[in-house]
């Protein structure tokens, strides 16, 4: 990893931990965001961690860029040698794959894709080596993910999945972007999964639907009457795939008031993790369902 | 204590200084686009400079006061008639309850900012009442305006007739744009001669216009230094691992037509960027129509600091003058 420092204008800094994604280099980013938040650094509006990067804006009229350059760089040791641990949260997520939704959606825009003659989630199955698309859902759904950035659009997750790289799965973007996506599409783009918050444009493959919401502006849901959108950077992600008659019932729970998303506070070491990934893994789906 | 809306122009929407504090969940900032324009309307009117106010994009409003008020309009040359009589740009004038506010069609510039006395009084969410309007978010009902909206103003009949800002210090592009860019971010992507030509070239603003980003064409395609792609990125040459975009920033997707980010950005994606419109450059991108030629111009640290304390300076200026 080599940590490169950029300007994004006269209001921005714009740090690459690393070129390419791993969850070592999402740890720095999100150790140094938390440690540029603490600092309470003079002049900064907007502390915003990414996948393998961050960025900072600032006011150049309180703090001149070069001397919030030097800050953001004193700053980057103490990151480095951190204990990699977080308290963070555990939640499910339900996924109705291959609904009739997004189904109808990838059908109008299939002279986008790179294989017009099979679904999002058969192409995606059938170029990272999966027999069936049932084995693909087995592995999309297995492991937990983290949300990795918030962001494109408001309450947005990135989500990367916590395996080692051989498992990682990894899918084009749409040749050219849709002009349309439905709301709570459960996404993929690179090697990132993501869950579409607002209807609109989008370039990443679809496989499936949540019935949970995960951004409310007007805060009428109850569990997001703290805060608009759900999730944060750091929060741990297990997938469950469901049936139409699960989600419908979702659905009826979401609308009625009654919807809990399933959440536990957990705490992640990284070096824990990468001695026994699945270990790890089980270990923190044992605290999502009490077992 | 309300304006009626009897038509409510193309987008036109409710906007301040914007909403900083939350572009790490992808809620962007919103406010004005060309902030100067917004702060000026405000100071002809006698309100604070970032009080909420109309932004109307290519064709004005019709609205119906309610009240006695002064407004004044700024920005686009949107030239504004009262009662069906003709009243001046980035001037201030009187109006009387009942009087209907409407527009004669655009001359020149994109963006025109109606300022009314004591400020559009819609709620404040998350510490701003600009629109965010992808994500439903603050204004009037989260979105732009719509015929027999009525909107709640903050009172008060403010200071009448008679203020102007002189011609010499309103601000908008000229003609091509000069729009000037400090690199920066994934320029070490393109090659020399594409970086040579991106700041050669004449662009034109294309008609993907508007609040998140400009998007330009008619420049030499943009070739990059090859490269095996990092992990995570993407296979195009112009895809990163995903990561946040500045507001400014200039992403080039598949290296054929740069989109400048804006106050409504989306806060991050998988495109490179080759660097960043200078903050006080911001708001003469909110005045290009589509098909106006632009240039991007090349300047430095310093440069980018010394036009930020220019504008500034434009800005006490207009606030002396009206005093």
């Amino acid at each position: 990893m080599k940590t490169r420092y950029t300007f994004g204008g006269d209001e921005h800094i714009f740090v690459e931990v690393d070129e390419e994604m791993s969850l070592e280099a999402f740890f720095k980013s999100l150790s140094m965001t938390s440690a540029v938040r603490d600092s309470a650094i003079k002049g900064v509006t907007e502390i915003c961690p990414a996948n393998a990067s961050l960025q900072i804006k600032f006011n150049p009229d309180e703090i001149s860029p070069e001397d919030m350059l030097a800050e953001l760089k004193s700053l980057e040791s103490a990151a480095e040698s951190g204990d990699n641990t977080l308290q963070t949260r555990i939640m499910e997520v339900p996924v109705y794959y291959q609904d009739p939704w997004t189904h109808e959606t990838l059908m109008r825009f299939r002279e986008r894709h790179q294989d017009p003659n099979s679904s999002d989630i058969e192409y995606a199955a059938r170029i990272n080596d999966f027999g069936s698309v049932d084995e693909f859902i087995a592995a999309h759904s297995g492991a937990p993910w983290f949300v990795s950035m918030v962001g494109f659009v408001a309450g947005l997750p990135f989500l990367y999945q916590m395996v080692d790289r051989p498992r990682q799965i990894e899918v084009p973007k749409y040749l050219s972007p849709r002009t349309d996506t439905p709301k709570l599409t459960v996404g993929y783009g690179g090697c990132f999964s993501c869950i579409y918050s607002v209807r609109g444009a989008g370039g990443y493959q679809m496989f499936g639907v949540t019935p949970m919401p995960i951004y409310d502006p007007n805060q009428e849901i109850p569990y997001l009457q703290d805060f608009m959108c759900l999730f944060k950077p750091g929060d741990i992600v297990k997938f469950k795939p469901i049936n139409r008659d699960a989600y419908d019932q979702a659905v009826e729970d979401v609308d009625a008031g009654k919807f809990q998303p399933l959440m536990r506070d957990v705490s992640f070491s990284l070096g824990d993790f990468g001695a026994d990934i699945d270990g790890y893994n089980s270990k923190l789906q044992e605290v999502l369902y009490d077992n | 204590m309300t304006i009626k809306v009897i038509s409510p122009g193309l987008a036109t929407t409710v906007q301040d200084l914007g909403r900083p504090g939350y572009y790490h969940l992808g809620i962007p900032l919103s406010g004005g686009m060309d902030r100067f324009s917004l702060q000026a309307a405000n100071l002809l009117v006698g309100n604070e400079p970032g009080a909420a106010v109309l932004e109307a994009v290519f064709m004005g409003p019709d609205l119906e006061f309610t009240q006695d008020a002064t407004v004044a309009v700024a920005g686009a040359e949107l030239p504004p008639k009262l009662d069906g009589e003709p009243r001046k740009t980035w001037s201030s004038f009187a109006v009387k309850k009942g009087q209907v506010l409407s527009f004669d069609f655009l001359k020149e510039g994109a963006r025109a900012y109606i300022a009314i006395s004591g400020g559009v009084d819609v709620p404040v969410v998350l510490g701003s009442r600009s629109t965010y309007p992808l994500g439903a978010l603050g204004g009037h009902q989260g979105r732009a305006l719509q015929k027999d909206d009525e909107l709640p103003l903050g009172g008060g009949a403010g200071p009448g007739d008679g203020r102007a800002v002189p011609a010499g210090l309103q601000r908008m592009p000229g003609n091509p744009a000069e729009l000037r860019v400090l690199p920066g971010l994934y320029w070490h992507r393109l090659t020399e001669v594409s970086g040579k030509n991106f700041f050669s070239d004449t662009w034109k603003v294309a008609p993907e216009a508007d609040r998140i980003g400009y998007r330009f064409r008619g420049g030499r395609k943009l070739d990059f230094v090859e490269r095996e792609q990092p992990f995570g990125a993407g296979s195009d040459p112009s895809n990163i691992v995903d990561a946040c975009y500045p507001y400014g920033s200039i992403q080039v997707p598949g290296g054929t037509e740069p989109i400048v980010l804006h106050r409504d950005a989306v806060s991050g994606g998988g495109y490179f960027m080759l660097g960043t419109v200078i903050s006080a450059d911001m708001d003469l991108i909110g005045q290009l129509q589509p098909h106006m030629p632009a240039k991007f111009v090349e300047v430095d640290m310093e440069g980018a600091l010394a036009a930020r304390k220019e504008r500034h300076l434009l800005l006490d200026n207009i606030a002396a003058a009206l005093a």
